[in-house]
């Protein structure tokens, strides 16, 4: 006998009792810190800021722990949090020439003022697994050089911006403040602050596979890296009512600015053009993604042909939120019989009508 | 469970922040403006994925006070995961008093469904919306399709529709089916079965549709015409069923089936299940159905 059935309360309590379980693993082996997994695990709490837009490296590590690693999880819970937080202003725009650099290279030019500073890179690592770290051992202390506090790290596109060889950044314009799309819903055509905006805290999955698609020759735009830097940004804020600007505190930022194919006519001389990467912590290869895949949607800007998904605002900035994507692909596990039942009775239905018509084909008139 | 409780602690009353809400509720307001049309709004990112029905808890969230009774269905069902889910995300966050009783509720939030009972003016009914737009699976671009509601270009819709009929005798949209709303907006009605549709026409109660992922809020306002698509030749058709249900005997309702065997066993039973549990409490019994009592224990 059917009874209808009950009791999802219950079930939806016990798994997640089971979940936390399975979290934990073996109670043996001693439980992973949030400070362990900050300091360790450093390069997917950067992930997890950037693509949950919250700069907070302990809430991070705690969103990674409580997703067992998931990251887009992890991201998930950094959003749903950060969405609930007022916001009281804007700080004023960083100034990335003044970084405190940690690391700084060029492609384009093979030294220039400040040189080129690898930093702690996996460039070059020979990707061997390496087995004595299966056991535990201090590596050895890094080694330093003196710190000349007059040096200037200036960025490669203000040099090439010296000869003009390179368009500029369009001005600011105070009246147009900064548009922000978790305020203000997406709408097409996009400005290019909510562009980038958009791509900054995308999937790095995603801006990875269509940035690699612009180099196979789906829009291709010719990119250089004019100049990747990673190091402290102080963060300043604005306060009108005493007419000062305070410093917050410093964040960890990877820039990347490409240098792209140039652009002129017969009356206007040839410049670059340019693409422009930005992540929280140290990902570069989000921030070279996001470069290349913000070139390539200037297409229209810059009176290019669109051929290419890169190339293709409504089809890249729908499709890069991880949170969006995952929530939408993972809502088929929902329950569908009611809209299931109804394909179902269709279908039954057409096939009594073709089997009637089968058999008496003069109906069928 | 009291930890999850004390996760809520320091939100605000349906976790929603008011700034949010007004946001929200200025949405919901052009909606009710403009029936049919979808607003786009400001959606958040909620503690629920999207897709879920962040679009659905947004609304109620805007809309719900203090004295409001809440009920939460997907499936047509009160009982169904995501629906118990998102019911106990309000009554921490709001502390509402939540009911299965349809009557009882004054905000009804659904997925796939709307209740058998009828609705009252006092009530309003909240839909979770995965895709707002009717004319995306013709038309993959907005620009496209907001122009084309902009100039009440519906000619697609109504070619697709034909070639349905041409291709197989019938117009082959069983759930989703669009509608159009005081004779201007063609609206998707969130894929309820089109058994559902005609009770959107005229309804007593608001009903309001809200799509998170795809940032739109729309409304039918109570009284409104809704109207199904179809042709003359060809008019619109509710889904029937041939047999009644078989707990409570019902033969208007909308009918899940149920697979009892590996034999080919199954039977059908009421979606709504407030309708079913009611009639069987009122002592209707199905071919199958066993007397409330009993049932009971």
């Amino acid at each position: 006998m059917y009874v209808a059935v009950k009791g999802g309360e219950r079930a939806i309590a016990n798994a997640h009792r089971l979940l936390e379980h399975e979290r934990r693993g073996d109670r043996k082996v001693p439980e992973i810190g949030t400070d362990q997994i900050e300091q360790q695990l450093s390069l997917a709490v950067d992930r997890v800021m950037s693509e949950g837009s919250l700069y907070d490296r302990g809430l991070a590590s705690l969103a990674i722990k409580q997703a067992r690693g998931d990251l887009i999880e992890a991201i998930f819970l950094i959003r749903a949090y950060r969405t609930t937080l007022p916001r009281f202003g804007f700080s004023v725009p960083l100034d990335t020439g003044a970084m405190a650099i940690r690391r700084r290279i060029s492609s384009t030019y093979k030294d220039l003022p400040g040189g080129q500073v690898l930093g702690p890179t996996f460039d070059y690592t020979h990707r061997l697994l390496d087995f004595a770290l299966a056991a535990e051992g201090e590596p050895a202390a890094p080694v330093t050089a003196p710190v000349d506090p007059e040096e200037r790290f200036p960025r490669v596109t203000d040099l090439i911006a010296q000869d003009d060889l390179i368009e500029r950044n369009p001005p600011t314009d105070p009246a147009k403040p900064v548009g922000d799309l978790t305020r203000e819903p997406l709408a097409f055509p996009a400005e290019r602050d909510l562009r980038l905006q958009n791509l900054a805290r995308g999937d790095e999955g995603f801006l990875l596979a269509l940035g690699y698609s612009t180099q196979r020759g789906y829009g291709r735009n010719h990119p250089f890296v004019g100049e990747i830097r990673m190091g402290e940004v102080e963060v300043e804020f604005e306060i009108p009512e005493l007419g000062l600007t305070v410093a917050l505190g410093e964040v960890t930022l990877t820039e990347c600015q490409m240098v792209n194919q140039f652009k002129g006519s017969l009356t206007e001389p040839a410049k670059f053009t340019r693409g422009y990467g930005l992540s929280f912590g140290h990902c570069e290869r989000r921030a070279m993604s996001m470069a290349l895949v913000d070139r390539a949607l200037r297409a229209d800007e810059l009176s290019e042909e669109r051929t290419s998904p890169a190339q293709d605002e409504e089809f890249v900035l729908s499709h890069s939120d991880n949170i969006q994507a995952t929530g939408f692909v993972e809502h088929l596990k929902l329950p569908h019989y009611v809209d299931f039942q109804a394909e179902l009775a269709l279908l039954r239905q057409m096939r009594r009508e073709l089997t009637s018509r089968n058999t008496h084909p003069e109906a069928a008139e | 469970m009291s930890r999850t409780a004390e996760n809520y602690r320091g939100y605000n009353f349906a976790y929603l922040d008011e700034q949010t809400k007004r946001m929200i509720r200025r949405a919901i307001l052009k909606a009710i403006a403009i029936p049919g049309y979808q607003v786009p709004f400001a959606s958040r990112e909620m503690p629920m994925p999207y897709g879920w029905g962040t679009g659905g808890v947004q609304v109620t969230a805007a809309i719900l006070g203090p004295t409001d009774v809440l009920k939460v269905i997907d499936q047509g069902a009160d009982d169904t995961t995501n629906a118990v889910s998102i019911r106990q995300f309000f009554e921490k966050t709001a502390g509402v008093e939540t009911t299965t009783e349809t009557e009882k509720a004054t905000v009804i939030q659904t997925r796939h469904r709307i209740p058998e009972a009828k609705l009252q003016a006092h009530q309003v009914l909240v839909y979770q919306v995965p895709i707002p737009e009717p004319l995306r699976f013709l038309e993959p671009r907005e620009t496209e399709t907001r122009t084309l509601h902009a100039l009440a270009e519906y000619g697609l819709m109504h070619v697709r529709l034909y070639e349905d009929i041409a291709q197989h005798g019938h117009i082959a949209k069983t759930y989703a089916y669009p509608v159009l709303v005081a004779d201007r907006y063609v609206m998707d009605p969130s894929p309820i079965p089109k058994f559902d549709n005609p009770k959107m026409h005229e309804s007593a109660a608001l009903q309001l549709f809200g799509a998170g992922r795809e940032k739109r809020i729309y409304a039918i306002p109570p009284h409104t015409k809704v109207v199904s698509l179809d042709f003359e030749d060809h008019p619109f058709e509710a889904t029937k069923f041939d047999q009644p249900c078989a707990l409570c005997g019902a033969t208007d309702s909308y009918l899940d089936e149920v697979i009892t065997d590996d034999r080919g066993g199954r039977m059908f039973v009421c979606s709504d299940t407030h309708h079913c549990e009611t009639r069987r409490a009122e002592g209707h019994v199905g071919t199958l159905g066993t007397p409330v009592t009993e049932a009971a224990e």
